[in-house]
């Protein structure tokens, strides 16, 4: 068994997790099979195994896709998503930033130009101009620092997300700066550079207001991109397609595509992990349907009227007394009772193996000869008490249908990570006992998440009322619905401090 | 209507039967009463002692049962039907006179007018 862990092929790997699913649930309290990274803990048939439990030897029947060299259904959708998730980096995503990064450059750089250009080509000609374009070039080199540090500041961020339309506001910036430098400089050429102009202080100030021109247009860049949509003004609601996961969230005015991104980015951090073992009611309990009722029509000249013998099915159907919700109510209670007992186990496992270990001070480095004590560091002291938690880890992962998010691997160097912080072990225990947000199990690759955004009005409209978009992934979609925030009436009433006085309850009259 | 504390209660009471007058689905008795032990005292406007925490009658409907049984404004109402009226709550008394299976009550009422005459004719020379 050991042996063909070593190979890492496609085809090892369905023996491998065939083995190894029988391997660790009998021989897990004895040794542990040490795996190369990113293997799940359990193979992948068991996200359907939705009538396996402990004692699935003896009882029902387990229903596996594989066979000995076939590869699954599954496997080809996470390898198709382990494909797209790590797609290298697209260039597409950086034309944008570079090209407005040349642009805020060649900005830049005009007024020093203009200033330089009649000093190199015609110093002799210029006229001399003391004090008062010393003043300016102070000024001037300033506005250039400020604007060169905002700049710095606020633009040149890593963009975190690639639009499907163009940004507008940006664009619109963009062409605004481009079409007032260039003016300026059709203006210089015309004006300075040909008649070799003499004034060098009206070269200077021309200069100046470009600097000022262009403080102005960062501002309005601020106020377009940065300030204008922090004023909350529409709430949306957002609803995962596949298990009804909603929150609501406050936006300010923004267009759709702007308005999915920020939706993206609070989904990672806001809504649980999407599982989708979790979804779906046991088979042994939809699968009482319908037999059907056969309608045979007696009349000769009537046309088959499908439509009508449908309706009576679909009524016949609904009269029939259906007791299905009773066993799903018994299912659910069922699941919850073995849900609590795992997790007991879980816990009391945990916190005995946490008590294996202590931490070690520097004054106690030099304990006596006679019992050496060995000292380890944070990898070796998890694996060390790994072992003892992992057959009650494994089985309550398997319980709540976590088991792919989980790797040993992953298990272990969480452990690493909370001894070497010292967490208690219930520290330890809440990453896997409530299903964290999905950004808890990304692995951080530079390619980038693929979402799809899916409207009926052009993405880059504002938002409005009863506007719906979503946002769709491979196998769940995100629907969100805008609503205006209301309109607030806020009134104004005020209360005397010495107004509050109180006095018995006066004779009540009762006529009988 | 004197009222020592610690010693039981004396007050020269008169007697008065009211019939029930059934007014659709209620009966009625024609009179309001005002005052209990939760009620504030100070605000009563019939009694002698502002501490005094009993039902008295407020107002008398004209020409109803009350009425025409003899009952005045400003009577303290001390027994309904044999039940005790000095230390009950509001609430409680209007049930007592409220009850729906009884046509009559039986009040026993005190006023002061009532002490001042059995004090004249205490002080008058009595028959012999």
């Amino acid at each position: 068994m050991n042996s063909s862990l070593s190979d890492s092929s496609l085809q090892d790997r369905r023996d491998r997790h065939r083995s190894k699913s029988r391997d660790s649930s009998s021989r897990g309290d004895k040794s542990v099979t040490i795996q190369t990274p990113g293997e799940p803990l359990l193979d992948a048939e068991s996200t359907r195994g939705d009538d396996r439990d402990d004692n699935w030897g003896e009882t029902t029947t387990v229903v596996t896709g594989t066979s000995e060299h076939s590869i699954s259904n599954e496997d080809l959708t996470r390898a198709t998503k382990d494909l797209e998730d790590s797609t290298p980096l697209q260039c597409k995503r950086f034309i944008g930033p570079v090209l407005g990064g040349c642009l805020s450059f060649f900005a830049l750089i005009t007024p020093l130009a203009f200033l330089i250009l009649p000093q190199v080509l015609w110093r002799d000609d210029l006229e001399v101009c003391g004090t008062p374009c010393e003043g300016l070039y102070v000024s001037l080199a300033f506005k250039l620092l400020v604007l060169l540090i905002s700049s710095w500041a606020l633009f040149l961020r890593p963009p975190r997300a690639t639009l499907p339309r163009f940004f507008v506001f940006r664009c619109l910036l963009m062409v605004l700066v481009f079409l007032f430098v260039a003016s300026y400089w059709l203006f210089y050429g015309v004006r300075v550079l040909e008649p070799r102009e003499r004034d060098y202080r009206g070269i200077v100030e021309y200069a100046a207001s470009l600097v000022d021109a262009l403080l102005f247009i960062q501002y309005l860049a601020l106020v377009l991109l940065e300030v204008r949509h922090l004023q909350p003004a529409f709430c949306l609601k957002v609803v995962r397609s596949a298990d009804g996961a909603s929150k609501f969230y406050n936006v300010g005015h923004l267009s759709i595509q702007r308005a999915a991104v920020w939706v993206l980015d609070r989904y990672y951090s806001d809504f649980p992990v999407y599982n989708p073992a979790l979804l779906n009611l046991p088979k042994s309990i939809l699968s009482k349907k319908i037999t059907g009722f056969k309608v045979y029509s007696l009349d000769e000249n009537t046309t088959n009227n499908s439509t009508g013998q449908s309706r009576a099915m679909i009524a016949a159907a609904a009269r029939r007394r259906d007791n299905s919700h009773n066993e799903y109510y018994y299912e659910e209670a069922e699941m919850e009772r073995r849900i609590r007992k795992r997790k007991a186990r879980l816990v009391v496992a945990v916190e005995e193996a946490f008590t294996h270990i202590k931490r070690l001070h520097k004054d106690e480095a030099t304990s006596s000869p006679k019992h050496p004590r060995e000292e380890m560091d944070p990898r070796e002291a998890a694996q060390a008490i790994f072992a003892p938690m992992a057959r009650a880890m494994q089985k309550y992962l398997r319980t709540t249908r976590q088991q792919a998010f989980h790797s040993m691997e992953s298990i272990i160097s969480h452990l690493q990570f909370c001894i070497t912080h010292n967490m208690t072990p219930k520290a330890f225990l809440e990453r896997y006992l409530t299903p964290g947000p999905t950004m808890q199990y990304q692995q951080q690759n530079g390619g980038g998440r693929q979402w799809t955004l899916v409207s009926e009005e052009p993405v880059t409209s504002a938002l409005r009322q009863g506007l719906v978009f979503s946002l769709r992934r491979l196998d769940f979609s995100l629907v969100v619905t805008v609503t205006p925030l209301p309109f607030l009436r806020l009134g104004e009433e005020f209360i005397d401090p010495k107004s509050h006085k109180f006095v018995m309850r006066l004779q009540s009259e009762t006529s009988v | 209507m004197s009222f020592v504390p610690g010693q039981p209660v004396t007050a020269v009471v008169e007697r008065i039967e009211i019939q029930k007058l059934s007014q659709g689905p209620n009966l009625v008795l024609g009179f309001c009463i005002g005052g209990g032990i939760d009620q504030d005292p100070g605000q009563n406007p019939f009694s002698d002692d502002k501490a005094d925490k009993g039902i008295y009658v407020t107002r008398v409907s004209p020409g109803g049962p009350a009425d025409v049984a003899g009952l005045k404004i400003g009577d303290k109402i001390m027994q309904v039907n044999g039940w005790d009226m000095t230390v009950v709550t509001h609430d409680q008394a209007r049930k007592k006179l409220t009850k729906k299976n009884e046509h009559v009550v039986r009040l026993l009422v005190t006023r002061k007018t009532l002490e001042e005459a059995v004090k004249q004719s205490m002080s008058r020379p009595g028959p012999s």
